[in-house]
C-alpha cells in the first residue's frame, strides 16, 4: 500500500514538472504577449522595449524557464501583470483558495446528497415514473450550459424574488477572519449572522455547479445499482431469506458504491472548470473567477499558477480517490 | 430476460406494473429474436434494439431536424440574418431591443436584426463547430490511441505520458487555455480549442481496447497465419475498437455545443457576428439579460435542445453497442 502510494505520488510529481515546462513555453506563445496586454496596442516600440527587457522576456525561453524555476522552488512565481496589477501569484492563489473549496465542498455535497440517494431510488424503481423522470431531468441536466443557468437562478432568485444575494461572497465586511473560509469563521468565533450571510451568498452559485457532477453521480449510481441488483449474490442472499435491509446495506449498496467513488474524484477535480464559469456570472472571488480574469489580461504568472495549482489538485484527488478505492474494496488490495 | 428488480420482494401486482411500464419505456428488448438468428453481428443486433428504442428515436429525430434547418437554413430563414431591418426601431435610451411584430415572430436584436432568422442561419456555425471539433479529437485520438495500443512497448509509455499530462487539467479548461492563445479568434480557434480538449479521452479510450486485443484469439489466429501488422492493426483490431470511440464521439457532439458556447461567454468564441451563432448570440445577451431575458432564452434553448438530442442518441447507442446487455 505504501510502496502503491509512493510510486503515484513520484509519478505525479513528473507529471507536474512536465506540465510546468510545456505550460511555460506555451504560455509565452500566447500571441499579443503580456506587453501588449499591459500597454495596449498603441504602446510605441521604445516603450514595448524597455517593458520587454524589464519583464526578462527577450532572453531564450530556457533562461527564462530556469529563472523561473529557481524562484518558484522558493515559492515566487512572479507577479500579477493583470489580474491585481502587481500581488504575486501565489498570493492571489492563496487569497482566491478558500472561497473556490469553500464553494466546492458544498457543492459536491449537494451533488452527492442528492445523486446517490436519487439514483438508488431510480434504480430500486427501475423503469417507473420516478425513474424515467429522473433519468430525463439528468439529461436536460448535463446538456444546459453552466453560465445560462448561473443567470437563471440569478435573475429569479437574486433579482426578481430578492430571497439571496446578487454576487460576491459576504456582504458583512467587518467580520473576523481566522481561516478565510466565510461559514466556518463566522461559526468559529460565534458571528452568526456573518456566518448566515456568507453561506446565503454560496447557496445560488453551489446549486449552479452542482448540476453536472449531481446529474453524473445520479446516472453513475443508478447503473451500478442494477448492475449489482442483477448479480448472484443478491439472489443467494435472497434465497437464504435476509431480511431486506440486510440485503440492501451489505451486499447491494457496498458494491454498488464502488464505481461511484471513482466518479465522486473525478467530479471534484472537474469542478474548477464549472467554477471559472460560475464564478464569473456570480463575481465570486475564488479560483475561477481570477482564472476568468487572467485569461482576458493575459496574465501569465497568474494563468501559470492557477492551471497548475488546478492540475495537482486534480492529481492529488485521484490519488486519494485511488487510495480510497483500496481501503474499501479489499479486492483491490490483493493486487 | 425479465425486468424485476431484486433484493426485495414487491408485491406481485407492483412487479406486473414494473413490467408493463418497463415495456412501455421500450427498455426491456425481446429476448427471442436475436437468440433465433445464430451469428447476428454487434451493430445489427444493436440497430435491432435501436430501432425500438423510443430514446434514441427521440435523439435521432432531435438531431435529423437539427440538420434538416442547418442545411436549408437559407431557404427557413425568413430575412437576411445580417440586415438592420428594424434598426428604426431601435431606441438605445428607452427601447434597446424591438419586441415582436407582423413578419418578425421573435422581434430583433440590439441593432435591429431579426432574432428568428439569425437563429435558424446560426444553426450551420453550431454543426460546423460541434462536427469539426468532434472530427478532429476523434482524428487526433484515433491516431495517438492506435499508435499506443498497437505498437505497446515505449511508444506506449510515451503517448500515454503525454495523454496523461493532457488529462491532469479538466478538459474544459484545457479548452479555455488552448483558445487564449489565439490572437484573432474565430470559430476555428474555438473548433481547435474543443478538439484539443477531448482529443486524451479518445486516445485512452481506443488505447485501451486495443491493448486488450492484442492478445485476442483472434490477433493470435491473424499473426499465426502470417498476416501482416498493418492489416492486423487496420482490418482486425481497430474496427473491433470502435464501438465506445463511436459513443464518446456521440457525447462529445453534445459537449462541444455547449462548450461553444461557454468560449463565447468568456469572451473567447468568434467575435464576428456576421455569421451568427448560438453560442455568441447567447454571449452576447449578457448585457440585456434583466430587461430582455427572450434575447439569451431563444439561443440557450437550441443549444439545449441540441445538446440533449445528441445525448440521447450517445447513451442509447452506449446501451445499445454494451456486449453486456446484448440479448
Amino acid at each position: 500500500m505504501l510502496r502503491f502510494i509512493v510510486r503515484r505520488l513520484l509519478q505525479m510529481v513528473g507529471v507536474l514538472f512536465v506540465l510546468s515546462l510545456l505550460l511555460f513555453i506555451w504560455l509565452r506563445m500566447l500571441p499579443g504577449g503580456t506587453v501588449s496586454a499591459i500597454l495596449g496596442d498603441r504602446a510605441t516600440p521604445e516603450s514595448r522595449e524597455r517593458l520587454t527587457k524589464a519583464l526578462g522576456l527577450d532572453e531564450p525561453l530556457y533562461v527564462q524557464y530556469w529563472r523561473y524555476l529557481k524562484r518558484a522552488l522558493t515559492g515566487n512565481f512572479g507577479a500579477s501583470t493583470g489580474v491585481v496589477p502587481g500581488r504575486d501569484a501565489f498570493q492571489i492563489f492563496i487569497d482566491r483558495f478558500p472561497a473556490t473549496i469553500e464553494l466546492s465542498f458544498f457543492a459536491i455535497l449537494i451533488a452527492i446528497l442528492l445523486g446517490i440517494p436519487l439514483g438508488y431510488l431510480a434504480a430500486r424503481r427501475r423503469a417507473s415514473l420516478f425513474d424515467n423522470a429522473s433519468v430525463i431531468v439528468s439529461l436536460i441536466g448535463v446538456a444546459v450550459p453552466v453560465f445560462f443557468l448561473a443567470f437563471l437562478l440569478k435573475y429569479f432568485f437574486a433579482v426578481k424574488l430578492g430571497w439571496l444575494p446578487v454576487s460576491g461572497r459576504q456582504s458583512n465586511i467587518d467580520a473576523t477572519r481566522v481561516t478565510n473560509f466565510f461559514v466556518l469563521d463566522g461559526l468559529m468565533t460565534r458571528e452568526w449572522d456573518a456566518a448566515w450571510d456568507a453561506f446565503k451568498h454560496l447557496i445560488l452559485p453551489a446549486i449552479t455547479l452542482s448540476t453536472i457532477p449531481f446529474a453524473v453521480i445520479f446516472r453513475i449510481t443508478r447503473a451500478s445499482v442494477l448492475e449489482v441488483l442483477d448479480e448472484d449474490f443478491v439472489r443467494t442472499a435472497e434465497s437464504k431469506g435476509l431480511t431486506n435491509r440486510i440485503i440492501r446495506g451489505r451486499h447491494v449498496l457496498r458494491n454498488a458504491l464502488l464505481p461511484v467513488i471513482t466518479t465522486v474524484g473525478l467530479q471534484v477535480g472537474g469542478l474548477l472548470a464549472g467554477a471559472i464559469l460560475t464564478e464569473s456570472v456570480f463575481s465570486f472571488p475564488g479560483i475561477g473567477e481570477a482564472l476568468a480574469s487572467a485569461f482576458s489580461h493575459r496574465d501569465y504568472a497568474v494563468l501559470q499558477v492557477l492551471i497548475m495549482a488546478s492540475a495537482a489538485t486534480f492529481v492529488i484527488v485521484n490519488l486519494i480517490v485511488d487510495v480510497l478505492y483500496a481501503v474499501v474494496d479489499p479486492r483491490v488490495r490483493t493486487r | 430476460m425479465t425486468d424485476n428488480p431484486k433484493g426485495w420482494k414487491p408485491g406481485a401486482r407492483r412487479k406486473a406494473k414494473i413490467d408493463a411500464l418497463a415495456q412501455a419505456a421500450g427498455q426491456v428488448q425481446d429476448a427471442g429474436t436475436v437468440a433465433d438468428t445464430p451469428g447476428v453481428s454487434l451493430i445489427a443486433s444493436a440497430w435491432r434494439r435501436l430501432r425500438r428504442d423510443r430514446v434514441f428515436l427521440i435523439g435521432l429525430t432531435i438531431t435529423v431536424l437539427f440538420l434538416l434547418v442547418a442545411l436549408f437554413a437559407p431557404l427557413l430563414a425568413p430575412h437576411d440574418p445580417t440586415a438592420r431591418l428594424l434598426l428604426d426601431k431601435v431606441r438605445p435610451q428607452s427601447n434597446p431591443i424591438p419586441g415582436p411584430e407582423p413578419g418578425f415572430p421573435l422581434g430583433a436584436d440590439n441593432v435591429g436584426r431579426d432574432l428568428l432568422s439569425r437563429l435558424i442561419v446560426g444553426s450551420r456555425q453550431t454543426l460546423l463547430v460541434c462536427v469539426f471539433a468532434t472530427l478532429f479529437s476523434l482524428i487526433g485520438g484515433l491516431i495517438l490511441g492506435t499508435l499506443a495500443g498497437a505498437f505497446g512497448g515505449w511508444i506506449d509509455s510515451v503517448v500515454m505520458r503525454f495523454v496523461d499530462i493532457m488529462l491532469s487539467i479538466p478538459s474544459l479548461l484545457l479548452a479555455f487555455s488552448v483558445a487564449a492563445m489565439a490572437a484573432r479568434p474565430s470559430q476555428w480557434t474555438v473548433i481547435l480549442a474543443i478538439s484539443i480538449a477531448y482529443l486524451p479521452i479518445f486516445a485512452r479510450l481506443l488505447r485501451g481496447s486495443m491493448l486488450a486485443q492484442r492478445h485476442s484469439d483472434h490477433v493470435l489466429a491473424a499473426r499465426a497465419l502470417g498476416v501482416k501488422q498493418a492489416p492486423i492493426i487496420f482490418r482486425h483490431m481497430l474496427p473491433n475498437s470502435l464501438g465506445p470511440v463511436i459513443v464518446q464521439a456521440t457525447l462529445v457532439l453534445a459537449t462541444a455545443v455547449i462548450d461553444a458556447a461557454a468560449l463565447s461567454f468568456l469572451g473567447l468564441g468568434n467575435p464576428d457576428d456576421r455569421q451568427p451563432e448560438w453560442g455568441q448570440m447567447l454571449g452576447a445577451a449578457q448585457k440585456y439579460i434583466y430587461d430582455y431575458p427572450h434575447l439569451a432564452f431563444y439561443p440557450a434553448a437550441c443549444i439545449i435542445l441540441v445538446a440533449f438530442g445528441f445525448t440521447l442518441m450517445g447513451e442509447s447507442l452506449r446501451e445499445a453497442l454494451d456486449p453486456k446487455s446484448r440479448r
